[in-house]
């Protein structure tokens, strides 16, 4: 990195995170919210209690992710037959019935994604803590990664919707939603938000500051 | 109170929204994309003709997210009988077994926020077209960016396959006229946002203002 980089903080300005403008701190009133005079948005230079709120919410999730694996997300009656299924013994039973290219991406998107975000998080929270400085590119990457694929694992509670308003005949064949599917759209919520508390420009604070 | 910081304005730099490092933005020629020379993400984009074509693709997505909504999702057949289910009767099918947090959860991402997200769009360069004011204007377009994670339109119809496949041997399943609606509708917002230039659209509120 040359010596000319600098970061917008260092040099008291506060670039806006939702339009981007570049604006001045007045240091008087600085630490005071303030909004950018362009998107009304409120501008800081860095996410206020980054770390503390992002902490909360991953574990928040982290406990709920416990309930949302524990107990049945739906409970079906076809012909006869009453079965209930769990996030992993429906991945399963896509497999069994070999469907695998479905049941990758639902093992992506149910069981992949949800533990990358809790892990992945708790990484990024630690490594800014101790205020390291190994590798911030890949750290970004990782976060942007966290961002990208972070909602996609609502697929599962969709697939619950779906099937519960489908599948509504009575005795021959009926699917009712189970205590796991709202434990899981919690940790799936929960998770969402610590994503969004967590500001990446941590990542790059502890670089700079290195004498 | 802040204000715009002057000296590196007239410097003419940008700072990197994911780490905050100054750097000055280079020319680009139409259709290219500026990265952030440290960790790279995506600074700002030069497209063509952004604001007519995001507005035609916003009103198509704002037709298409009607048609998706009112006709049927998917129509199920067993041993004689047929149950037909659109996305709201999969919101009100949770909150009747007792699911009322999750079936809120569910009309948020699927139909609340994807319609604002559409709307607030056609409000913010409508007026930027139109108005000379650009208050509203603004907020809409901060609200549609801040709204982006929680629009789960695509993985909505991905389930729909899911539930298709789940449920193919044991009862025929066709997909409806909101199916492929909601297909077209995805395809129209992802046109819609690659067209989009938010910078363009900034800039412009900043002169109206
Ligand atoms: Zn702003
Ligand atoms: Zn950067």
């Amino acid at each position: 990195m040359s010596a000319k980089a600098a970061s917008a903080a260092r040099l008291g300005l506060i670039c806006c995170r939702a339009c981007g403008l570049l604006l001045r701190a007045r240091p008087l009133q600085a630490g005071a919210a303030a909004r950018c005079p362009r998107c009304g948005a409120g501008a800081r230079a860095r996410k206020p209690r980054s770390v503390a709120c992002t902490w909360a919410l991953l574990v928040t999730g982290a406990i709920l992710y416990v309930p949302a694996n524990v107990y049945p997300i739906m409970q079906s009656e076809l012909m006869g037959k009453t079965s209930e299924d769990t996030i992993i013994s429906g991945v399963l039973r896509l497999m069994e019935e070999d469907q695998a290219p479905l049941a990758l991406l639902v093992f992506f998107a149910s069981i992949v994604v949800p533990l990358l975000k809790l892990c992945g998080l708790s990484f990024l929270l630690v490594s800014v803590q101790r205020r390291s400085t190994w590798q911030p590119r890949g750290r970004a990457a990782l976060f942007r990664l966290i961002e990208i694929v972070g909602r996609w694992s609502m697929l599962d509670i969709f697939v619950v919707a779906i099937l519960v308003a489908l599948v509504r005949l009575g005795s021959v064949a009926t699917i009712l939603p189970g205590f796991g599917a709202l434990s899981f759209a919690a940790v799936v919520v929960a998770t969402m938000f610590a994503t969004l508390a967590f500001d990446p420009r941590l990542i790059w604070d502890s670089l700079e500051k290195k004498p | 109170m802040l204000t715009r910081g002057a000296a590196a304005r007239s410097n003419g730099l940008v700072a990197c929204p994911d780490c905050d490092l100054l750097q000055r933005p280079a020319a680009l020629a139409a259709g290219e994309a500026a990265r952030c020379g440290r960790c790279g993400a995506r600074l700002y984009e030069r497209k063509e003709n952004s604001l007519s074509r995001t507005l035609a693709l916003a009103l198509a997505a704002l037709i298409l997210f009607a048609i998706a909504n009112l006709c049927p999702f998917m129509t199920l057949s067993l041993e004689g009988r047929s149950q037909e289910c659109t996305i709201f009767s999969g919101v009100t099918g949770l909150a009747r077994e007792g699911m009322g947090t999750l079936a809120l959860l569910v009309f948020l991402v699927s139909v609340l926020v994807p319609f604002l997200r559409i709307a607030g769009l056609l409000h913010a360069l409508a007026l930027l077209r139109l108005a000379p004011g650009r208050g509203r204007a603004a907020f809409s377009f901060r609200w549609i960016h801040a709204l982006r994670p929680w629009g789960m339109l695509e993985i909505l119809l991905l389930a729909g396959l899911v539930a298709l496949v789940k449920l193919g041997d044991v009862a025929r399943i066709e997909p409806g006229a909101a199916f492929w609606a909601f297909c077209a509708l995805i395809l129209v917002n992802a046109a819609a946002a690659a067209t989009l230039d938010p910078a363009l659209v900034w800039r412009g509120l900043e002169r109206r203002g």
